[in-house]
């Protein structure tokens, strides 16, 4: 597993081959290119991750979805585990009207 | 600016004991009673 | 917009949370027929027959509509032989087409060059072979003349056709454990991943579990081999028993029955899991009203096994949080209580509850569909399928009159 060094001031998205599937105390995402399996452990977090293609960076859909400055290293350490595991990944093209 | 530099595998290994962590990543094939 | 509260939404431990059960199954097993070119010794769902009531194509199309609903990430589709029902692709198509991945074990007996070369073509299926012997004694042994070829042949076409990763499965036994690493070399010679996992005395395996299972020297061996070797291999998490040698192995090391997966069999019975093919843990049929989802939310059986676990007897054993108790079905096959050790405890308590049990004969379930005249190595074990017909109460009563009324004993 390569480090991720995770930039909260890029734009994010989640996967075209990840099914995400909410459950009450967060949400489960599989990855059907690798097979792999995330649990996202509160419904924040769920947020953050739906948002992130409609936010110019992943700071942006953190902090639209309720996270605290103080709380933004957990959640970038969150973020990072699904970018290491392929879960979300960086989106290259410019938001129109950005 | 909290740029945080953390490694994929050290979330994973911390995943079952940490209960801060707020992604887990689970093994598909982890969950006896398939075959 | 409101803001999601973060307070009192602390993330708990995963474990504790699959064990109170998901919405849907994250994945489950899907048997889709009882008929099989095989009669393997140790076969859990006693295949081999089909059963004249299995689900239609049609009817197996909506189950895969419910699933996809319910967004069931994948099917492990399994039988006896799924590969033997005519509308096999036609179903794995449909899947994929609808968002359920799929895999499928196979004895290899379909696995031709343009089958591989389908398989190879897809990114939402996956093949997993079955392979009990790393040579054709060990293995024809188990699994039937002829078998270790038509796996090997399999795989060699898998991988001329280039497919990368699939897996190769092995049920450990007692006569295969000494060839542990022949098994590695033969999955890296064919690009495959090794997939260990645990006998239990399901199905047929109740008729060779005091042969087969595995010594207690040899569940510390494959404990050891495992923690060695866990990284490159799966276990579908099946030997969370062995994890109170020392360090828990990778996995959930948690049972999933009923919680996070479970079995739909071929007639449409719902399961707690492959294993426990019984009317014990029968928890509704696809056909009935609401079908599959409303049996995996809504049944009393698996309400019951997402009640959090006391631990029973096992509550005071300090390797209770990795090993859980072990195998629900192997406690029961064995005829021992649900609320004790496993029969292959570790630290022995599985074999003094066994020692100490009432002689009564361990549950057997009513479903058999073996083949009538089982073919069988000359070598190998032969399996018997004892009936659970009860015998009347005067055919052992040594009075020649037993059971006649009383006016006809005149005669």
């Amino acid at each position: 597993m390569t480090p991720v060094t995770f930039d909260l001031d890029r734009a994010w998205r989640v996967d075209p081959r990840v099914s995400m599937r909410p459950e009450p105390f967060g949400a489960l995402l599989y990855h059907f290119g690798t097979r792999r399996l995330s649990f996202l452990k509160n419904q924040t977090v769920l947020a953050v991750v739906r948002s992130l293609a409609d936010h110019p960076s992943a700071r942006a859909a953190c902090l639209a979805s309720g996270v605290a400055e103080a709380e933004l290293p957990a959640y970038a350490r969150a973020l990072a585990a699904l970018a290491s595991s392929k879960m979300i990944t960086e989106r290259i093209s410019h938001d129109s009207g950005s | 600016m909290p740029e945080v530099s953390t490694t994929g595998h050290e979330a994973e290994t911390e995943a079952l004991t940490s209960d801060e962590l707020l992604v887990e990543e689970v093994s598909i094939d982890g969950m006896c009673g398939v075959y | 917009m409101t803001l999601a509260p973060d307070m009192g939404t602390s993330p708990g431990k995963l474990t504790d949370l699959f064990q109170l059960g998901l919405d849907a199954p994250i994945c489950l097993t899907w048997e889709l027929t009882y008929a099989c070119n095989l009669s393997c010794v140790h076969c859990l769902s006693s295949s081999g027959r089909r059963d004249p009531r299995e689900l239609t194509t049609g009817e197996c199309k909506a189950v895969i509509d419910t699933l996809q609903r319910m967004q069931v990430f994948y099917v492990n589709i399994g039988g006896g032989e799924p590969t033997v029902r005519p509308d096999f692709w036609e179903l794995v198509d449909y899947a994929t087409a609808h968002h359920v991945g799929v895999k499928f074990s196979t004895n290899g007996v379909r696995l031709d060059a343009a089958a591989a070369a389908r398989l190879a073509a897809s990114d939402y299926v996956d093949v997993q072979i079955s392979l009990d012997g790393a040579t054709r004694e060990v293995n024809d042994a188990v699994r039937g003349p002829g078998s270790f070829d038509t796996a090997m042949r399999a795989m060699q076409n898998l991988r001329d056709a280039g497919f990368q990763g699939f897996k190769l499965s092995v049920v450990m036994t007692r006569q295969n454990i000494p060839q542990i690493d022949s098994f590695k070399e033969i999955a890296d010679r064919f690009g495959a991943q090794l997939r260990l996992t645990r006998l239990r005395p399901s199905g047929r395996g109740a008729d060779v579990w005091d042969e087969l299972h595995p010594l207690p020297s040899q569940q510390r061996e494959l404990y050891e081999w495992l923690v060695a070797h866990g990284e490159q291999v799966l276990t579908g998490d099946s030997f969370f028993h062995l994890s109170a040698f020392g360090s828990a192995l990778p996995g959930l090391n948690l049972c999933g029955a009923g919680r996070v997966v479970c079995l739909i069999d071929p007639v449409g019975d719902v399961y707690a899991c492959p294993f426990a093919i019984h009317e014990n843990f029968l928890a509704g049929n696809v056909r009935g009203a609401g079908g599959f989802e409303a049996v995996w939310r809504s049944s009393a059986l698996f309400a019951d096994l997402r009640k959090p676990d006391t631990g029973g007897a096992c509550k005071s054993c300090g390797f209770y949080d990795s090993c859980r108790g072990g195998c629900m079905a192997a406690k029961f096959f064995t005829g021992l209580p649900m609320d004790g050790p496993d029969p292959e405890c570790v630290q022995g308590y599985g074999q003094a509850a066994l020692a100490a049990a009432p002689a009564v004969a361990a549950p057997r379930p009513s479903v058999d569909h073996s083949h009538r005249t089982a073919p069988r190595s000359a070598r190998g074990p032969v399996p018997v399928s004892i009936g659970r017909r009860r015998p009347s109460a005067h055919d052992c009563d040594e009075s020649p009159l037993a059971g006649f009324a009383a006016a006809e004993a005149n005669g």
